[in-house]
């Protein structure tokens, strides 16, 4: 017998039952309790379980990541460099950078969410490949081993950005290790993306039609596309690196010929894309908050649901713009700034379809859709930031300053890191079983939206002032902006604190949650929370669109 | 579990080589499949890197590739590329052997892959043997004068040799990975772990050989085959 | 700067002020843009907050009339964007004739200026008001970026290549000088100042600056020392062509191609002679790389370019070059021993 999802053909509406008595009580055995132990942990090959060794993974090295931004925030207090040496500072930037990038905000959404939700959302039992996904938590781990390896022993001074021939020539530091450590990294995201995109593809419920696949799905297809085809070449780029400083197989130096430019296009070839892994997954989760949380079907699903795939594609062709006073010839800069406008519209098609969709819905404040609205807001701002750094006359100006930091971080904090505790509070319920408290969770929001804008808005006017990036010492006259910069960083700092403590505290002292406290669509929340390994007791069949809030025969628009 | 029951055919319900979170063997074969193309789909991107510093480098100094290449043992190259290629025509065949579930054929063909990738490794030893002896590995002892190329010339000719390295050696690493594996899975065909129904791990590493014979097909050429015609 | 907080440093340059209309420009958009969409989403979220918990909200599936609307009101918007933004861009990549030129090569960790009269700078840089300005760059180690805000002037320096940029000052004043790429340890000590002064008091400086050697005298002199005149005769009978008259000149190659003799050809024939070999003469050339540094290159270059080419009369020029140095003495007593490293 197969559960149904959705009205039957024929089948009259039925008046809404109180939850209790809608749902049958959960099961005594979920994946959580189903085997105790260490072993039933590192051994596991139950997509659920290593979201959760993802999620405490990349818990402890944001943390690390951001004691380092603690201590840069603290040294750009005052203007002379007098807190650590500028060595320390060049490793401090460049460690906050290589750890946040590569091993926080890259595997975040979609080790943690989409490891544990993909499945589930499609009526699968598993990814395609589980024991891979098991081997690419340990490759992650043993990526992290080697960096955090470079770290205490010395650390690495290049920025995560690795430019030859600084990283290939002239640095001191632990680059073999870092880039190794990068590398094999890359491979824990690459089998990842592979997973995902055949699980996608081959193990949909019947009746799950690409249409009617939920848009954090489609997010992370087009996520996982990044994946396989872009990690693969920072990959080969930092083995270059590696390969010159340990074999002299270099070519990237000027003395023989070599160019230096051609390492920062195979780098960014990567790491633009690279943000889009960063930044898509987030969107993905947006779209299902503000459907739950308007009770309401998405504005436009098939422009949002191409969107992504646009961003994906046209991502690929512009990693230019990141090379505008580099010595990159005029034309090339002309044909990447316009395809960096064009890459821009998808973005932009996006936040007005979220927009819309509040329109006559049911709007409800609960602390994911402060998150997403709170990321709306801020990935507006960062986006239109990155119009002023797409248009060539402007950017020769702003690039290297503080103006790209504060845009980035936009995009990455703002964006991707509300995105991802958005996602996390709202399907915390269904992860734990627990639901968290929610007036603290409401005051972290607040608290992290407001530390996060007086940290970075004042970036924006200290890069147009013409303060560069990674300085360690700067001109008097930067430092208010500075100390409003480290200030708001503070409250940044205690308002990340805040989730650790009452998310932890809810797993032990939460009330239990039912299998729908949001009431939301959705396959994830027809079944038990926390689910059990298989995740659904009868396989699901899809017979409605994605986000049916609505009733068939009502009224509607358009 | 038994809600497999719902939808599996009867004949694979209970086969022991499908695993619990698919419906059907052909369906867990086909996602197989899927998967490896996609992995061999991120090993092109990955070689690519290196690809396109070749051919940016080619462009810039045509001449000092070209006198670089001719150091390139031909001959070896050549019997290289069809140790290689008949490497791939034994593994195809193993393949095949596996499909018709013939458990003898299957490991000989594998072993004999093998021993046709050792063969090219161990040509491409003594290709590198050479180059050291001849003071081409780049670094601090390179020397171009066998090079026939005067002053400024010869110091691309460090970046042709580093990328000589860097490719060949890349491809030799995934033999060295691969090689492994192909006995791994002739033990299991020897273990009588293969039937007609179920030999995807035996397509899959042939798929991966395959790839790896292919990246040859383009290094040789664009390494040892530089203006031979001149 | 007592109580004031400035948004935008001062504006110094012909390019600044309308890279700051770009700036007005797009910070309008995005407010414009960012209020909209604050404005509608907070009050959607007040206007149709949840009342009871069995609200249905009406099916609403899309609309194509919206999604064309806000799909092609954007493209255009950013279209406009994108065609000032490369207008600025093709201003700033266009040095405009007879500019006044200095020579530039960044090192770990300062920035060394010299002009042609041989006055030489470290992390400062003097010019006049009113004179387009052209910095002829290279680095001696890893890629630094020669950033002046004031001016809104940027441009990466790259290890064996030159990069150009330029600039004309519109105030006197005296403004920050940064490093802006990342480059090691003191890559924020690599901090200066350019000085702009009337042109009178930029006379009196250029005048009173010890050393009288000019930047192509130097360059002569190195010339000789490396024995340059041996094969580069003027006489048209040595190995090397020719070098009078040379600059700025097309030259065609011995593969065919045409290339114009510009800064960085001079530069790449002396590092790398064989990369572009003149029709008619034999890839014979010794590299020198190695035997002269970037700044003694930048006098070479300098040399060169004194040899005549197109005519360097003019405002800017005349600032600040000497009289073209004599060309070389046809013969010279005895040959210097050969530079080390000549191969055949």
């Amino acid at each position: 017998m197969t559960t149904q999802i959705g009205p039957g053909p024929g089948g009259p509406p039925r008046p809404p039952l109180p939850p209790a008595l809608s749902e049958p009580p959960a099961p005594r055995v979920n994946y959580l309790n189903v085997a105790y132990g260490v072993k039933s942990w590192l051994l596991t090959t139950d997509h659920k379980r290593i979201a959760l060794l993802y999620l405490a993974s990349v818990t402890l090295m944001f943390f690390l990541g951001g004691a380092f931004a603690v201590l840069i925030r603290l040294e750009l207090v005052t203007p002379a460099g007098d807190l650590v040496q500028s060595e320390t500072y060049n490793k401090l930037f460049t460690m906050h950078g290589i750890i946040m990038v590569f091993f926080f905000l890259i595997p975040s959404i979609p080790a943690v969410l989409g490891n544990f939700l993909i499945p589930i959302m499609i009526g699968a039992r598993d990814l395609a490949f589980p024991r891979l996904n098991l081997a690419s938590w340990y490759i992650y781990m043993f990526g992290a081993a080697f960096t955090i390896y470079a770290l205490v022993s010395g650390g690495v001074d290049t920025g995560w950005t690795f430019y030859a021939p600084y990283s290939t020539t002239y640095s001191n530091t632990h680059v073999i290790a870092a880039g190794l450590g990068i590398f094999i990294n890359g491979f824990s995201s690459i089998l990842t993306g592979l997973n995902f995109i055949v699980t996608i593809h081959r193990m949909r419920a019947p009746g799950l039609t690409w249409f009617r696949l939920p848009l954090f799905v489609w997010a992370h297809y087009a996520t996982s596309l990044i994946f396989v085809l872009g990690t693969p070449v920072i990959a080969i780029t930092l083995l270059t690196v590696v390969l010159e400083r340990a074999l002299h197989l270099g070519i990237y130096d000027p003395r023989l010929g070599g160019d230096p430019i051609l390492f920062q296009h195979l780098f960014w070839f990567y790491s633009h894309p690279a943000v889009y892994i960063m930044i898509l997954p987030a969107m993905g989760v947006i779209s299902e908050l503000v459907t739950c949380f308007s009770r309401k079907r998405i504005f436009g699903y098939p422009v949002v649901a191409m969107s992504s795939l646009a961003i994906a594609v046209i991502g690929f062709l512009v990693w230019g713009h990141h090379m505008f006073v580099s010595g990159q010839s005029t034309y090339a800069g002309l044909i990447f700034s316009f395809l960096s406008f064009l890459v821009a519209i998808p973005s932009a098609i996006k936040v007005f379809n979220w927009t819309a969709t509040l329109y006559k819905g049911s709007v409800s404040w609960d602390t994911p859709m402060l998150y997403a609205i709170g990321f709306v807001g801020l990935f507006t701002i960062g986006g239109l930031t990155g119009l002023f750094l797409a248009s060539l006359g402007l950017d020769v100006h702003v690039t290297d300053t503080y103006f790209v930091v504060a845009h980035f971080h936009y995009i990455m904090v703002g964006g991707a890191i509300m995105g991802y505790l958005g996602g996390i509070h709202f399907w915390w319920p269904k992860i734990t079983g627990r639901l968290y408290p929610e007036m603290w969770a409401r005051v972290a929001a607040v608290i992290i939206f407001a530390g996060f804008n007086l940290t970075f808005f004042p970036q924006f006017i200290l890069g147009y002032l013409g303060m560069p990036r990674r300085y360690h010492a700067y001109p008097e006259e930067f430092q208010v902006l500075n100390v409003m910069s480290s200030a708001g960083a503070s409250i940044l700092g205690l308002g990340y604190l805040l989730p650790m403590i009452y998310l932890v505290w809810s797993m032990r002292y939460g009330p239990k949650a039912s299998a729908n406290p949001w009431q939301a669509k959705g396959l994830e929340w027809q079944t038990a929370s926390p689910p059990i390994t298989e995740n659904f007791e009868r396989q699901p069949v899809v017979t409605e669109e994605a986000y049916a809030y609505a009733v068939e025969g009502e009224a509607h628009i358009v | 579990m038994s809600s497999v029951a719902d939808t599996a055919h009867g004949a694979e319900r209970h086969h022991p080589d499908l695993v619990h979170h698919f419906e059907s063997l052909p369906a867990q074969k086909e996602a197989a499949t899927f998967g490896m193309w996609v992995f061999i789909a991120q090993e092109v991107m990955f070689f690519g890197g290196l690809f396109a510093a070749y051919t940016i480098y080619r462009h810039l100094y045509f001449h000092a590739f070209v006198q670089s290449s001719r150091h390139l043992n031909l001959p070896l190259g050549a019997i290289n590329t069809a140790v290689l290629i008949c490497s791939s025509l034994t593994m195809a065949m193993g393949v095949h052997a596996s499909a018709i579930g013939r458990r003898r054929p299957t490991v000989a063909w594998l072993l004999l892959t093998v021993a046709l990738g050792g063969v090219f490794l161990g040509i491409k030893t003594v290709e590198y043997k050479d180059k050291f002896d001849h003071h081409l590995v780049p670094g601090e002892s390179f020397q171009a004068e066998e090079l026939h190329l005067e002053g400024s010339a010869a110091r691309p000719a460090q970046i042709f040799y580093a990328l000589y390295f860097a490719m060949t050696g890349l491809h030799a690493a995934h033999m060295v990975i691969g090689i492994p594996i192909i006995l791994f899975i002739a033990w299991m065909a020897h273990r009588g772990r293969f039937s007609p129904e179920y030999h995807t791990p035996v397509e899959l590493t042939g798929l991966y050989w395959h790839f790896v014979d292919i990246i040859w097909i383009f290094l040789f050429p664009l390494l040892y085959l530089i203006g031979r015609h001149h | 700067m007592g109580a004031e907080l400035p948004l935008f440093p001062v504006q110094a340059s012909t390019m600044a002020g309308r890279v700051d209309a770009l700036y007005a420009f797009l910070i309008l958009v995005s407010v414009f843009f960012g209020l909209l969409i604050a404005v509608t989403l907070i009050s959607f979220a007040i206007r149709y907050r949840r009342r009871s918990r069995d609200e249905r909200p009406p099916l609403i599936h899309g609309s194509v009339a919206l999604e064309v609307a806000w799909t092609a009101i954007p493209l255009g918007i950013v279209m406009v964007i994108f065609l000032w933004g490369a207008d600025l861009f093709f201003a700033m990549a266009r040095v405009p004739p007879a500019p006044m030129e200095v020579y530039v090569v960044g090192k770990r960790w300062m920035w060394k200026t010299q002009h042609l009269t041989g006055q030489r700078e470290i992390n400062e840089l003097h010019v006049p008001v009113g004179v387009p300005v052209k910095l002829t760059m290279t680095s001696e180690d890893v890629i630094h970026s020669f950033f002046v805000p004031a001016f809104r002037m940027k441009k990466d320096v790259v290890p064996g290549r030159y990069a150009a940029a330029w600039f004309q000052a519109t105030r006197a004043g005296t403004y920050h000088l940064f490093c802006a790429e990342y480059c090691g340890t003191k890559h924020s000590g690599m901090i200066g100042s350019v000085t702009v002064m009337e042109p009178a008091a930029f006379q009196t400086w250029l005048a009173g600056g010890a050393t009288g050697t000019s930047l192509a005298a130097a360059g002569e002199k190195l010339f000789q020392d490396l024995a340059c005149i041996t094969c580069h005769r003027s006489d048209s009978e040595g190995r090397g062509p020719k070098l009078d008259g040379v600059f700025g000149h097309p030259v065609t190659l011995a593969s065919g191609e045409r290339v114009v003799a510009d800064e960085a050809y001079i530069r790449e024939s002396i590092v790398n002679p064989s990369a572009k070999v003149v029709a008619g003469f034999q890839p014979v050339m010794p590299t020198y790389q190695g035997l002269v540094n970037e700044e003694g290159l930048m006098q070479l270059v300098a040399y060169v370019k004194s040899l005549g080419g197109p005519a360097t009369a003019g405002p800017g020029a005349a600032l600040a070059s000497p009289a073209p140095a004599t060309a070389p003495a046809a013969a010279t007593p005895a040959p210097p021993p050969r530079p080390k490293g000549q191969g055949r």
